[in-house]
């Protein structure tokens, strides 16, 4: 049941940009839509491979930018790239930590939208951009950040009761085990 | 170093990228309205969910309570039928002095109720999705408004929604005139405030004699929206470029985070 997880993971992401158009409270609160994508991205890009990382992270920005005023692709760049660099980085980049998580989370939140911002900058378009800018980054970070260790937390469980789990050591000693053929 | 695996998934986003930022408007926004078709489902069972959360704290209402609201209705509709005859002479008055000058005569607006299903999941853009689309008859930049006053523009119209550009965002640029003043400006985003019940207006001139307080209402120059329409009251003034110009800002009448109705204007 592999095709488990991958699938969850686009449902959630898809449910996750539904609940961003709305939530009044939680974005009068943080003073910018509740995106949770980037928190989604670094667990997919840490827990899957880079196929569905591409597909996750080009579905979320189309869907991101389909809903809202931008352009349709410029969501999708940030959001590749920080898939692309944690899946080919995995190896050097803590990930069991809950602290490591927490920044993982943070640096994404923070840094998807100021790279979102920063393409937009680059077109035509005008964003919506002053001192205030500051505090939705840092929310969005700290969103991210909190919301991190729970998405690796909830998906490893579902991953845990709905997939086959590695079969532990059998009883025998591999030290005791007969090998055939020339060694 | 990096697999081929690696090569390919660059590959294949940036090739995408560069197709999607190069598309022609018409086509961009054609696929954006598909793309965000994927969340219509979302967006009818939130509305049916609202639909049926209205219904059932209806039936929990007292009945006192609902009588009292009649009666309250009641008297308001009385008193807007008789605001509306008034009204319905004066029109009828300019009309016909309108005529007698050959001036062309003013186009009637009919206002369309539409519900608030979304808003943008976006930090930098100021938008709002409603339940009314071109089946409903909406067309590009018809104003939208509410009873309080001017709430934007639509910016994108799909079959069953549509993406309204509000006042304040870089999409909806506003013709403006300070009543007491006759001044004329314009207000047009990005703005320089997150609050989104306050915004600014840039006047032609400078107008010193724009004041706290003040009403501002559409100027009719534009083409889009029709003139008169209430935006808001001034809060406080400043020049602008070494006094050539007035920066006021504006608090709008329209609570645009509180909005859950709105009024689409149909020609």
């Amino acid at each position: 049941m592999t095709w488990l997880s991958p699938i969850l993971l686009l449902v959630v992401t898809w449910l996750a940009i539904f609940l961003q158009t709305g939530l009044m409270p939680l974005r009068e609160l943080l003073g910018a839509p509740p995106n949770l994508v980037p928190a989604l991205v670094v667990y997919a890009a840490f827990t899957h491979g880079l196929g569905l990382v591409t597909v996750l992270t080009l579905t979320a920005g189309l869907w991101i930018d389909a809903l809202s005023g931008s352009r349709l692709g410029t969501g999708v760049a940030p959001l590749f790239g920080l898939g692309f660099l944690l899946n080919t980085r995995q190896h050097l980049l803590l990930r069991e930590q809950r602290y490591a998580q927490f920044w993982l989370g943070f640096a994404g939140g923070l840094g998807v939208p100021l790279a979102h911002a920063g393409i937009l900058q680059l077109g035509a378009d005008e964003p919506a951009l002053g001192w205030f800018t500051v505090r939705q980054l840092l929310s969005l970070g700290l969103l991210n950040g909190l919301a991190c260790p729970a998405i690796f937390l909830l998906f490893d469980r579902l991953r845990a009761v709905f997939e086959y789990q590695p079969s532990g050591p059998g009883p025998y000693m591999s030290n005791r085990e007969m090998k055939r053929g020339r060694h | 170093m990096f697999k081929r695996s690696h090569y390919f998934a660059l590959g294949t986003c940036t090739f995408l990228l560069l197709v999607l930022l190069n598309l022609p408007a018409p086509a961009s926004a054609r696929l954006k309205l598909a793309v965000g078709g994927f969340f219509l489902p979302l967006f009818g069972l939130a509305s049916s969910a609202h639909s049926f959360v209205d219904e059932a704290s209806y039936q929990l209402l007292p009945r006192q309570t609902l009588i009292r609201e009649v009666r309250r209705l009641e008297a308001e509709n009385n008193q807007l039928r008789l605001q509306s005859a008034q009204g319905s002479d004066a029109i009828a008055e300019n009309d016909r002095i309108r005529n007698q000058l050959g001036l062309l005569p003013r186009g009637t607006w009919k206002p369309r109720p539409a519900r608030i299903v979304g808003r943008d999941p976006s930090t930098w853009w100021r938008t709002l999705l409603i339940d009314h689309g071109t089946r409903d008859g909406a067309r590009l930049n018809q104003p939208v408004i509410t009873a309080e006053g001017l709430v934007g523009r639509i910016a994108v119209v799909g079959h069953s929604h549509s993406q309204v550009a509000l006042i304040g965002d870089s999409a909806c640029g506003v013709a403006v005139l300070v009543v007491e003043t006759r001044d004329q400006g314009i207000v047009k985003g990005p703005q320089s405030t997150v609050e989104s019940g306050i915004v600014e207006l840039s006047t032609f001139q400078h107008s010193p004699q724009i004041l706290a307080g003040h009403t501002v209402v559409t100027s009719g120059d534009g083409g889009i929206f029709p003139k008169g329409l209430p935006v808001g009251r001034i809060i406080d003034t400043r020049s602008a470029s070494a006094g050539l110009f007035t920066t006021a800002r504006i608090r709008l009448g329209a609570n645009l985070n509180r909005l859950e109705e709105v009024w689409v204007l149909e020609q």
